[in-house]
């Protein structure tokens, strides 16, 4: 197991800025998650690590060994591919074993390696068997003793639970999450789930078109987002468009005036609001920036009711549109729109962001 | 209980099918049939039947003889024929190469070029490599070989290229990452994997050359001459039924092969 560190990591293609100059610092045993929508350069990244994809800039250090121009074969980076890439003409015991034979370990050594990475992901019996004959679960199992097996000094994971069903998905999240810390692996997951990513880092970097947006737990994501595209990202977030006027005050594009603690430079500005921080009813009185909205659209989605509402009046120009999502108590009816329903939240509620566009 | 009734469209079809394979099979029963006949000169109904031209043919030098150079030749110029069609296909079909397509089209030329025209334009060719260099190139049997070389080649990148464009790459890469370099990777890896597509191109490969008669006709020398021209040579002196035995020797030798190398990978599914 090794530290590994990734500095102003950059690839390009052509005119195309893939990824652009990404830097992560991973600690040994670390289980880190590489979050972000599709196409933002997370399977480029990784493979860089991996040795298949040469950086067009930047270097990456695993341990004390800078492996910048290594080829893969001498990385010793473990990676378990999306569609697991086991060698279809191997036993299961073969595909297990074949990391340990580049590496010249004699096969009296190897046996019981083989059986215990295959203990390790559950599969122990399963030997003999052509991965063919074997579940997705199973194949991705396989996959993971593969490259356990070698005794990687990184383990690397390309959006590991994708082509599992959502039950069995619950299901080795844990089994490798649980693994991971057993054996103490420096590890790297992509992923573009958000809950996947949630629940199993420690750490996660937010990529978006090529670049690293924060990289944090999940507390200080959540709590801190460090732009708005990580406040949307990151949870749900309600958007306001406006302008700070002064220290505290933030006037939305329609007019409306808020109280809002976060604003102190002047200028546009995006104001962003956690779902629950937003009072709704009764439960908004007293509260220092309180509103009578008028509901435009209202979604039934069971646990929550999901309800679009704008702040000023119809003949505004800008009907300051925010997107509510209140928890589904018992008794409360989603309202139809065109009715008005009171919502407040605290001075302290909001944060705010550079406006873009 | 009802039962359905094959529909007349089916039925059609399947005549046809019958029809065509009954005439794609009927000079190989006729030849068949021939090569039992007791009599010299085949006329019907046989007066008889005999084992006596199997034998004939067996005891035959010239026979002998064409059926090992043409062996010799056939296993050479297989070999050669993967040795360049295989590295061949993976160029056309892994990098993206200048005028690929023509290349590819190119290396699939001697399959629909007429023997004829391939035998005199190698004739020619070697001729002047000949007196070019002063080796002795025309009538020998390097000469042969390669001149089969090529008609091995298109079955090779034919079938090479089509079991390389299914294969998942991958796998290659676990290899890699798993600590194989490119040559174990190939080796380990991608060779199983396209094995059925080489196994089949040898095959076929080596039936093309063994039964290849007009291009060797140019290019055989005095007293080498290969089985199917030896045949021919035969047949210009006599018609009794020998060559009919030679033939389904031979036939038989192939289809024994086919048999064989079916059990090991399906024919069928590659070609
Ligand atoms: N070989 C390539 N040439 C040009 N663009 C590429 C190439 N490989 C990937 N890309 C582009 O790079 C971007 C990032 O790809 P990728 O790293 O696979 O994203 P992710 O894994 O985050 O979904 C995508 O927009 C993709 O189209
Ligand atoms: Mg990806």
């Amino acid at each position: 197991m090794a530290r590994l560190s990734i500095e102003h990591l950059r690839k390009t293609y052509g005119d195309l800025t893939v990824v652009n100059d990404v830097n992560i610092d991973i600690a040994d045993g670390e289980f880190l998650v590489l979050l972000g929508p599709s196409g933002c350069g997370k399977t480029t990244t990784l493979r860089m690590v991996a040795g298949f994809i040469a950086p067009s800039a930047g270097s990456i250090t695993i341990g004390e060994r800078s492996v910048t121009t290594l080829p893969p074969w001498k990385r010793n980076c473990g990676l378990v591919f999306q569609s697991y890439a086991l060698f279809p003409h191997m036993t299961v015991a073969e595909n297990v074993a074949f990391g340990l034979e580049m590496r010249k370990i004699p096969p009296a050594d190897r046996a019981p390696r083989v059986a215990e990475a295959l203990r390790l992901v559950q599969l122990a019996g399963f030997d003999e068997r052509y991965p063919r004959q074997l579940s997705g679960g199973q194949q991705q199992r396989v996959a993971l003793a593969r490259a356990l097996a070698m005794e990687p000094d990184v383990l690397l994971l390309d959006e590991p639970l994708s082509n599992l069903d959502a039950k069995l998905r619950q299901e080795v999240r844990v089994e490798i999450r649980d693994l991971q810390r057993k054996l103490g692996l420096t590890t790297i997951m992509v992923t573009h789930d958000q809950e996947e990513a949630l629940t199993m880092a420690d750490r996660l970097v937010v990529m978006e078109k090529g670049e690293v947006r924060q990289i944090g737990t999940q507390r200080e994501l959540y709590e801190r987002p460090a732009d708005r595209f990580v406040a949307g990202f990151i949870g749900r977030s309600a958007f306001l468009d406006g302008d700070i006027v002064a220290p505290g005050r933030f006037r939305t594009k329609g007019g409306v005036a808020i109280g809002c603690a976060a604003a102190t430079r002047i200028g546009a500005a995006t104001l962003a609001l956690r779902p629950e921080r937003i009072a709704v009813g009764g439960e908004a009185d007293g509260l220092h920036n309180r509103f009578e909205a008028r509901v435009e659209h209202a979604s039934y989605l069971g646990a929550i009711l999901e309800i679009d509402v704008s702040l000023s009046g119809p003949d505004a120009i800008d009907k300051d549109r925010m997107l509510l999502q209140i928890p589904n108590k018992a008794g409360i009816a989603e309202p139809k729109p065109g009715e008005t329903i009171t919502i407040g939240w605290a001075e302290d509620a909001g944060l705010v962001y550079p406006r873009e566009g | 209980m009802t039962t359905t009734r094959p529909s007349l469209g089916r039925i059609a079809l399947n005549a046809a099918a019958g029809l065509s394979l009954l005439y794609i099979l009927l000079p190989l029963i006729f030849v068949t049939w021939l090569a039992f006949f007791r009599q010299e000169i085949p006329s019907f109904p046989p007066e008889g039947y005999s084992l006596k031209w199997f034998s004939a043919a067996a005891n035959n030098q010239p026979f002998i003889n064409g059926f090992l150079l043409s062996l010799q030749v056939g296993v050479a110029a297989t070999l050669l024929g993967l040795l360049v069609g295989v590295p061949a296909s993976l160029a056309l079909v892994r990098h993206r190469i200048v005028l690929g397509p023509l290349f590819n089209t190119l290396l699939l030329m001697p399959l629909v070029m007429p023997g004829i025209v391939l035998g005199t334009a190698i004739y020619v060719f070697q001729i002047e490599t000949e007196i070019a260099t002063g080796l002795p190139v025309m009538g020998s049997q390097g000469g042969l070989i390669a001149a089969h070389t090529l008609v091995v080649i298109p079955w090779v990148v034919r079938l090479v290229t089509a079991s390389l464009v299914g294969f998942d790459r991958t796998i290659e890469e676990a290899a890699q990452n798993l600590g194989a370099g490119p040559f174990t990777t190939f080796r380990r890896v991608t060779l199983p994997s396209i094995r059925p597509g080489i196994v089949a191109a040898g095959l076929f490969g080596f039936v093309t050359s063994f039964g290849n008669l007009e291009m060797s006709l140019f290019l055989v020398g005095p007293g080498r001459t290969t089985l199917p021209i030896a045949i021919l040579q035969y047949l210009e002196w006599k018609i009794d039924p020998t060559v009919a035995a030679a033939s389904l020797i031979q036939i038989v030798l192939i289809a024994v092969a086919m048999i064989v190398t079916d059990r090991y990978v399906k024919l069928s599914r590659v070609v």
